[in-house]
């Protein structure tokens, strides 16, 4: 009897699973009839670091942020404003592609996305150098094509684009903004020291830090400055050039491991209690190295995300999710995802209610993402800079300080906000002459 | 005079570790004339083995200074494991043949083990850092610096003082002395040389996980690791004279001088020291510090 009974059962369940899949084809039928003209789906390339360095603290969380952010909104379970499913009723569809592997290889990468898995857009990218090489590329497709994560302020000063966007603020609110914390909280600051990786990030996030502090107070000495190697690992000579030159304040741009073992090696050698550290990509480190943080450290989050987000429903909304897939919070390369998705999907909707109803062309989509101001788990993101393509956001830091037990993270104390008019120079003007000339039209509290 | 003190003693640091690293490939290479660019799979191995023994180790609440002897097993084990198996199950068969082509399989061995690891132990970092902060801090030169390097360098001087003992004062280190100057020769007189790769190599695999290992406290284990220091020990074991154990360490002496030395005085040119370094000494001597004549033959 039993095995009967059994058969039975899976019958039924095998029953249940086909019908409510046709409903399920239904629903999207249906759903992708409400708008006239539009596709079965939307195809998205997400491109992103799945292997090398960058993956563990930026590429899988990133892309994991995108996975239940798609599911989530192909299900209409999404919270208002972003509560209609997929986007505009057509559900997405995800092709996830390996950001390593070079510049040259991403743009070959890119053209095969388009010319051969026919993506619709493509959201991606966190090296800086990669978004310098894809975006004539995506140009040159006509593909419109949205820079995540990626940090240099170059992409929209050099030129300007078309097709291209970029829904966060660049390298320059991270490092201006720690040049005003620093200036609020050691108001004698009279020494300054970085330690940078050696290449481009590094090295550009250095020079803005040291010159917008040299703008803002310029007594300022500038004691060391230290560039070791990318993914270096061992950096006892290099604090020990900065334990011996005890500069007030050092500023470092290390990310991912190098960060954590920076910190690591840091810690037992006083570095934290003898001069304030400021780690602008800090966030990523505070779920890992737990209550092993030393106080006294500012940390910042590249904009105000993870420890650093706002209090509001969206947030809430987006960690639980989060956490309740991947068992940690996001980080702040998690949050830059929600803001291209999350911007894609509010361009679509506003380009659709802009044609009566009917899908847009992509033309019509960039109209209408251009100056787009929408909100995100981070709160309101402008499309203001760079013709209308370049977000802003307002740039946050915090003091470490105890231990929470109940976030399993250390708090943060002495938070300042500094909005966004504060740490992005105007429209049109070059960042590098914006902090050269003091920062004329600099708007903060 | 503090500033010369504190130069001396990061140099002496960052040279105990270049030693451990570099220590490895260059007996692999004076012994089966095979640059291994899996070396540094070996380090990472070591690396996540560490890690994770150690991890283990804290958790289970046991006496925690006896976390740097779980270092040491780790590195023996991953080392005793993995050498012979790399050694019997794939070099073996590459004897003889072109150098480049020896150098090809050990890069596509170098690969296969990087996703190896991302298969045992995924892409979140591991973190074993409390063995680092143990042992206390010591004042040299006014600054603060963590006994923990100061152990870094005993293993480092102990890691070559054994090996130097092993290849100059027992039988067998004779026989491997007689097959790096002769292999075959060295078969003519009766010397077991199969017998003398494996433990060559698994020597070496020791030493590379030895050097991951010890590195593991100071650092977020994650995947990637391996290629910044395979780079590293080939300058290193270039500037010594491949296949010379004192011309490793003597390389790893001077790179280590000569890069603290930069960082403390023009950090910007600190990427490019160890190139400089190799290149001043390759100008003066092409094979190196320590290289042995060869003899061409024809």
């Amino acid at each position: 009897m039993r095995p009967l009974k059994q058969v039975l059962a899976l019958k039924r369940w095998v029953v249940m699973v086909l019908v409510s899949g046709m409903l399920s084809l239904i629903s999207t039928e249906a759903a992708s009839q409400a708008v006239p003209g539009a596709p079965s789906h939307l195809k998205i390339g997400i491109v992103s670091f799945l292997s090398g360095a960058a993956a563990s603290p930026f590429g899988i969380p990133s892309r994991n942020a995108a996975e239940v952010l798609i599911e989530v909104i192909n299900a209409g379970k999404a919270p208002a404003p972003y509560d209609k499913p997929g986007i505009g009723g057509v559900p997405i569809r995800a092709v996830s592609i390996d950001e390593a592997g070079g510049a040259d290889k991403q743009v070959a990468e890119l053209r095969r996305l388009v010319l051969d898995e026919k993506v619709d857009l493509v959201i991606g990218y966190i090296s800086s150098a990669d978004c310098l090489a894809v975006a004539p590329v995506a140009e040159e497709l006509k593909t419109l094509t949205v820079l995540f994560d990626c940090g240099t302020n170059r992409i929209f000063e050099e030129k300007s684009y078309k097709y291209v966007f970029r829904t966060k603020g660049h390298q320059i609110i991270d490092n201006v903004g720690a040049a005003r914390y620093v200036r609020k909280v050691k108001p004698n600051l009279k020494t300054i020291a970085g330690i940078n990786q050696n290449y481009a990030w590094g090295q550009d996030s250095w020079a803005t830090f040291r010159d917008s502090v040299l703008k803002l107070k310029p007594d300022v000495r500038v004691v060391s400055e230290q560039f070791p190697r990318l993914f270096a690992g061992e950096y006892s000579a290099e604090l020990s050039a900065l334990l011996a030159a005890r500069p007030d304040v050092i500023h470092s741009s290390f990310w991912g491991g190098d960060l954590e073992g920076l910190v690591i090696q840091a810690t037992p050698r006083g570095l934290a209690e003898q001069s304030l550290l400021v780690l602008t990509t800090g966030d990523t480190m505070l779920p890992r190295l737990e209550r092993d943080i030393p106080p006294g450290v500012v940390i910042a989050a590249r904009g105000p995300h993870g420890a650093l987000a706002p209090k509001s429903k969206l947030n809430d909304w987006f960690v639980n999710i989060y956490k309740d897939r991947y068992g940690v919070r996001p980080v702040y390369p998690s949050y830059h995802m929600s803001q291209a998705l999350l911007g894609v999907k509010a361009a679509f909707e506003k380009a659709i209610a802009a044609n009566k109803g009917r899908w847009p062309t992509i033309v019509q989509v960039i109209a209408a993402f251009e100056h787009l101001e929408f909100e995100t788990p981070s709160g309101p993101i402008k499309m203001v800079l760079g013709k209308g393509h370049q977000g802003v956001e307002p740039s946050v830091f915090g003091i470490t300080g105890p231990f929470d037990p109940a976030t399993g993270e250390v708090k943060l104390t002495n938070v300042i906000e500094f909005p966004a008019e504060c740490v992005n120079p105007p429209e049109g003007m070059a960042s590098e002459d914006w902090i050269k000339r003091g920062f004329p039209g600099a708007k903060c509290p | 005079m503090n500033t010369l003190i504190i130069i001396a003693v990061d140099g002496v640091i960052f040279a105990s570790w270049l030693f451990l690293i570099s220590s490895g490939l260059t007996l692999i290479y004076g012994v089966m004339r095979i640059l291994n660019i899996a070396h540094g799979s070996l380090y990472t191995l070591g690396a996540y083995a560490g890690a994770s023994l150690v991890i283990a180790y804290f958790g289970r609440g046991f006496w925690p200074q006896g976390s740097y002897l779980v270092l040491l097993g780790a590195a023996l084990v991953v080392g005793l494991i993995s050498g012979p198996l790399i050694e019997r199950g794939l070099l073996r068969w590459m004897y003889g043949r072109d150098q480049v082509f020896q150098l090809l399989v050990t890069y596509a061995l170098f690969l296969i083990l990087e996703d190896v690891v991302k298969l045992v132990w995924g892409v979140n970092p591991y973190y074993a850092y409390k063995p680092y902060g143990l042992l206390g801090q010591v004042r040299l030169g006014g600054i603060i610096y963590p006994w923990y390097s100061f152990l870094l360098f005993a293993v480092a001087l102990l890691a070559g003082v054994l090996l130097w003992l092993f290849v100059t004062r027992t039988r067998f280190g004779r026989l491997v002395v007689a097959v790096i100057y002769d292999p075959e020769i060295s078969t003519a007189m009766g010397v077991n040389v199969s017998r003398v790769f494996v433990v060559a190599f698994t020597l070496g695999a020791m030493l590379a996980a030895l050097g991951g290992a010890f590195t593991a406290p100071m650092i977020a284990v994650v995947p990637g690791i391996a290629v910044e220091v395979i780079v590293l020990a080939f300058a290193v074991v270039v500037i010594g004279g491949l296949g010379s154990l004192e011309g490793a360490a003597l390389g790893a002496l001077i790179v280590g001088l000569v890069r603290a030395a930069m960082v403390h005085v023009f950090p910007v040119l600190e990427l490019f020291t160890i190139y400089l370094v190799m290149a001043v000494v390759l100008l003066v001597r092409p094979h190196g510090l320590f290289a042995r004549e060869e003899v061409r033959r024809i």
